[in-house]
């Protein structure tokens, strides 16, 4: 009864907000960014052509710069919106647990980014016209940039229930993720190692989703990475959580 | 069915409810009154479970609202201040919405849906979506979802607000018909509200109680109560003032107004100003005892000290 009442919550909570995504423009909007970037990066300054290779490398090479300005833009609206329209108290005075709610509206932003990652299909597709792939690759990188996507939903949904003001949600979870890629992109660590102790550097490059997502990319799913992956997303929601509690606090 | 005991909420240093206790029986609507920032919102926000009680307790049909939270909270309706909704949701999706999060679905969501439709009269909307709806009817929506699981507790914070007259009257005589099954906690500013719908009515002041009675009882707590006006041609004011029952005389554009000694004797004191007048050949246009009025209370009973005269 109990767990199949979560279940049910759960359920209800991610088909509204799924749907919500798709009733208003913005949604398409996005999807539409989303594709033209991810073709831009991968055919244009990604030199997919001239490569010569049959990978996605190219591809999945840009997704942490592409998530860093899409995904914020995409979460910012998960709590601070129903803070600010005050749906927030209908919402919380329902018979739902506040982690339900919460699990459910980051579940329901992280099938919208699914859904448009799944429609880059046809980069696949064309590799595989061209040349003769490694599948198994390109299936690992999916699986990384889905992660990927996801950890930057979970700190963008923390940010989101900060604040009811969208804008401020949204920049501060770009700096969040700006920091978890500084922390171990090549420019960045070599300066660091001139003055730092590398130890130290690789401490902090361990904090970074660049330094994990790389396995993916190269076709490896390693359970450390995964391990990565799903903490950032468990913490970040768990933050949330702790946050929704104390402003309702007061 | 609703108990609260010594509940205090501070924001800071602030205390927005200070040590309030009362409880709701089934079968009672009690009106819930006090000037802007008395408290009422927070504390209706507390009895749902939305904000936690800095001190106190509350429990709702024996469940605890802050340990034993989500039982309290199926037992409950709650229509909020702001009565907000998802704006790009469609009335009849909304509802939906609320009936699954209330556990309902299939056929049983379908009826619960229809029956609270037909309640609030939103039947002519149910297509529409809640942002391109006016005012009043996105309050019924929002009212709507609060009756969606035919709750036994009724938390409603004002819920006659931006209604027009017609859909005023209409809520009150709904939350009077529900009030005969249930336990139902409303709060308004419109003092005719008291009279039209309560059984009983509490008014706080800066987050604390400073009255608590039946509507009877607290218009009776006004200056007015039982006052006998008289306008007669040659009525004499000293006269008057000089019957056994009577306290003061006032003038009043063209009669006289005659206070009693005691409240609960008014009927006496009426009939001493007729036999007076029968005595004295006075010509009498009218003659009348006055009912308290509640916002004669309450004005004097919430004026800030400063302002009180
Ligand atoms: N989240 C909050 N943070 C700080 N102060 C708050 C908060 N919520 C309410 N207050 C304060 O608590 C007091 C009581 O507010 P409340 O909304 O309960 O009043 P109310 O009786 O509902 O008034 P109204 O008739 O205007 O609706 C006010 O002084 C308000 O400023
Ligand atoms: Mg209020």
């Amino acid at each position: 009864m109990k767990a199949n009442s979560s279940v049910a919550n759960i359920r209800a909570i991610a088909k509204r907000e799924l749907s919500s995504y798709f009733t208003s423009p913005v949604a398409y909007v996005f999807l539409v960014i989303f594709l033209l970037l991810a073709g831009f990066f991968t055919f244009t300054v990604g030199s997919f052509f001239e490569r010569g290779e049959a990978s996605l490398s190219a591809f999945f090479a840009w997704h942490p710069w592409i998530y860093l300005v899409l995904v914020p833009a995409v979460g910012m609206r998960v709590w601070s919106e129903e803070r600010r329209s005050g749906t927030m108290e209908l919402l919380l005075t329902m018979p739902v647990n506040a982690w339900e709610a919460i699990l459910a509206k980051f579940l329901a932003s992280w099938a919208f980014l699914a859904i448009a990652l799944a429609l880059t299909f046809p980069i696949a597709i064309t590799v595989n016209v061209l040349g003769d792939p490694d599948n198994g690759m390109i299936a690992a990188g999916y699986v990384g940039s889905f992660l990927l996507s996801g950890a930057y939903l979970a700190i963008t949904c923390m940010t989101s229930a900060l604040t009811r003001n969208q804008v401020i949600a949204f920049i501060l979870s770009v700096v969040l993720c700006l920091f978890l890629i500084l922390a171990g992109f090549n420019p960045v660590t070599d300066m660091m190692t001139r003055w730092a102790n590398p130890a130290l550097v690789e401490i902090v490059a361990a904090f970074s989703v660049i330094t994990h997502f790389d396995g993916f990319q190269k076709g490896v799913i390693d359970t450390r990475d995964l391990f990565f992956f799903l903490s950032v997303i468990g913490f970040a929601l768990f933050a949330t959580s702790v946050i929704i509690r104390n402003h309702r606090a007061g | 069915m609703i108990r609260i005991e010594n509940l205090t909420k501070s924001f800071g240093l602030k205390k927005a409810v200070d040590d309030l206790s009362f409880s709701v029986e089934r079968g009672e609507v009690l009106g819930f009154l006090g000037p802007n920032g008395a408290g009422k919102s927070t504390t209706m926000r507390m009895i749902t479970g939305f904000l936690p009680p800095t001190a106190g307790r509350i429990s709702v049909g024996g469940h605890d609202v802050v340990e034993d939270a989500l039982a309290a909270k199926r037992l409950m309706g709650y229509l909020p201040e702001n009565a907000a909704s998802y704006p790009d949701m469609s009335v009849e999706g909304f509802l939906g919405f609320a009936a699954e999060l209330r556990g309902l679905n299939g056929d049983a969501k379908k009826k619960a849906v229809h029956r609270v439709v037909d309640l609030c009269f939103l039947g002519s909307v149910l297509h529409q979506q809640i942002d391109t709806l006016s005012k009043g009817y996105r309050h019924r929506t929002c009212l709507a979802q609060s009756l969606i699981h035919d709750p036994e507790v009724l938390i409603m914070d004002e819920p006659t607000d931006g209604l027009d007259p017609n859909q005023k009257h209409e809520v009150r005589n709904l939350i009077r018909e529900m009030g005969k099954t249930k336990a139902v906690i409303f709060s308004t500013h419109i003092l005719e509200e008291v009279g039209a719908a309560c059984t009983r009515a509490i008014i706080i002041d800066r987050g604390r109680m400073v009255a608590n009675g039946t509507p009877e009882e607290l218009r009776n707590m006004s200056e007015l109560a039982g006052a006998v006006t008289i306008a007669a041609q040659n009525a004499d004011a000293a006269k008057l003032s000089a019957l056994p029952e009577a306290l003061r005389v006032e003038a009043i554009d063209g009669a006289l107004r005659v206070y009693p000694k005691d409240k609960s004797a008014s009927v006496a004191l009426a009939r001493s100003v007729m036999d007076l007048a029968g005595r004295e050949g006075w010509r009498v246009d009218a003659l009348r005892t006055e009912e308290g009025q509640l916002d004669e209370v309450f004005r004097r009973i919430t004026l800030p000290d400063t302002v009180k005269k």
